[in-house]
């Protein structure tokens, strides 16, 4: 087993900073935006981006939701081990609004396809935008691309990508491929 | 743990306490469904379920057939009253046609205790037993139990009263089962006519003073009186069973502490509970409804995740 490291803590930092610099050029206030964390590994990063664009646009309600896609994914009885249902919170109206799904990596396409699903259960947004941390592509399975990316990755199936927020004591993230 | 150990809902007996935690942990998934602009999700939609009343039901069909139709599945409805029940077929007959026309999931009510784990043991579908006779009455348990834990943020250590018909109650029989895996204490309380003679083998305690029972417990369930089941008169009158054992606002104000009142329903107001206390803040009815939606679509989509897809 091998790994390689995709970001340190330094580039993950600077690439989350980008990314909502990004956003801000995008979205400007936020006023008709909404950031929705896909359950459960994306809601960590989008929680990372919340916190820092309220520090940089020094707004302070920017809505962030998170969004369950269990009961909408293509895989249902297909699995060998069923997935446990994660909680989703979403307490504003997406009705009419730009919403910006944020996951943390993005491969076949198949759970934002399910988050596609999953979103108009709460109403019919503007727009809806995808933030990837990592962009695997060539693993696609679906024609779904993103419109922000940290980074993309060249990697084959037996690869895998794991970003681990809490590297060590001192909380340090990293994003790496774990050859199997 | 993500899949149940048992293949069929035959009864609480059959579940372990972690099924019942995994069941409870989805319906709040579900829960947050049923709350949305949208309550659908399409995880079954290539799953066909029939529901087979051979006894009258409104609010368990009612809350199977929605609790189906917000997952998706296609649903077929049979009732005892207009089948060929009536022209002498069997169960394992009239199970089987309905299957041979595809169907994954059976959800039965039945007269006869022991009917769905008989099925269950005979055909080659998932079965879900929604009351069988006077036995187990399992998703009325459950949704019970839920309520409980929703109102009171848990079930274990929490001191639980039914109340009524004990001996004619599937419900009674379930609630004790699901109670206890979960750690509750459970108290029976009814006239002694209305009590199995060797219920406190089951580890339940039994009183007949309603007042010392409900100063005794957190949570009241209050049975419905099942006449239709009674072939001789275990109490004298109506009544007088209201008289000792009817709850109205003011015996429940007398009470020492502020309890919780549940009812399975349908309720006959004015007997077992007044409409007062049917309707006040302590009753806990409402949302057991409610619950019950989200409990059955738990219980049928963890069942249906074990269906093998065919290729």
């Amino acid at each position: 087993m091998g790994e390689k490291i995709v970001f340190n803590h330094k580039e993950l930092d600077l690439s989350v900073n980008r990314l909502c610099w990004q956003l801000i050029e995008n979205h400007s206030d936020f006023s008709n935006t909404v950031l929705i964390g896909l359950q459960p590994r994306g809601f960590r990063l989008a929680q990372k981006i919340h916190l820092k664009l309220k520090e940089l646009t020094s707004i302070a309600d920017i809505s962030l939701g998170s969004l369950d896609i269990t009961f909408f994914r293509d895989d249902f009885r297909r699995r060998e081990d069923p997935v446990a249902p994660n909680q989703t919170d979403i307490n504003f109206l997406v009705e009419g609004k730009n919403v910006i799904f944020i996951d943390d990596v993005l491969y076949t396409g198949r759970s934002i396809r399910a988050g596609m699903d999953a979103i108009n259960s709460f109403g019919r947004p503007k727009q809806i935008e995808l933030l990837v941390l990592i962009d695997r592509r060539f693993s696609r399975e679906l024609p779904i691309e993103p419109k922000y990316v940290g980074k993309t990755v060249d990697a084959i199936d037996t690869e895998k990508v794991v970003v681990d927020w809490d590297q060590g004591l001192d909380h340090k993230g990293r994003v790496s491929l774990i050859r199997e | 743990m993500t899949s149940l150990s048992v293949n069929h809902l035959v009864g609480i007996k059959e579940l372990s306490k972690e099924d019942i935690a995994l069941i409870f942990q989805t319906a709040d998934n579900f829960k947050s469904v049923i709350n949305r602009p949208i309550k659908k999700v399409p995880s079954l939609r290539d799953i066909t379920i029939a529901n087979l009343f051979f006894e009258n039901s409104t609010r368990t069909r009612l809350s199977f057939e929605l609790a189906e139709k917000r997952l998706s599945a296609d649903i077929v409805n049979f009732s005892a009253a207009s089948s060929s029940v009536k022209k002498g077929e069997t169960l394992i007959d009239t199970v089987n046609n309905i299957l041979a026309m595809k169907v994954d999931m059976v959800v039965m009510r039945h007269p006869n205790p022991g009917s769905a784990k008989f099925l269950s043991e005979h055909v080659d579908s998932r079965i879900v037993n929604a009351g069988d006779g006077a036995h187990e009455h399992p998703t009325q348990a459950l949704l019970d139990s839920y309520s409980i834990r929703e109102k009171l943020g848990s079930v274990e250590g929490k001191k639980v009263v039914i109340v009524g018909d004990i001996s004619h109650s599937r419900v009674a029989l379930s609630n004790i089962f699901c109670l206890q895996k979960q750690g509750a204490e459970v108290m029976v309380c009814g006239p002694a006519t209305l009590i199995p003679k060797y219920i406190h083998e089951l580890g339940v305690k039994v009183e007949h003073d309603l007042r010392k029972a409900l100063e005794w417990c957190d949570v009241a369930n209050m049975l419905r009186i099942q006449l239709e089941r009674m072939d001789v008169n275990y109490f004298p009158s109506l009544r007088e069973y209201t008289m000792l054992y009817g709850l109205d606002k003011e015996f429940l104000d007398t009470l020492s502490k502020k309890i919780v009142v549940m009812h399975p329903g349908p309720i006959n107001r004015g007997v077992e509970i007044t409409s007062d206390v049917a309707d006040s803040d302590q009753s806990i009815i409402l949302d057991q409804v409610e619950n019950g939606v989200a409990v059955r679509m738990a219980v049928i989509y963890l069942l249906a995740q074990k269906i093998k897809r065919e290729e």
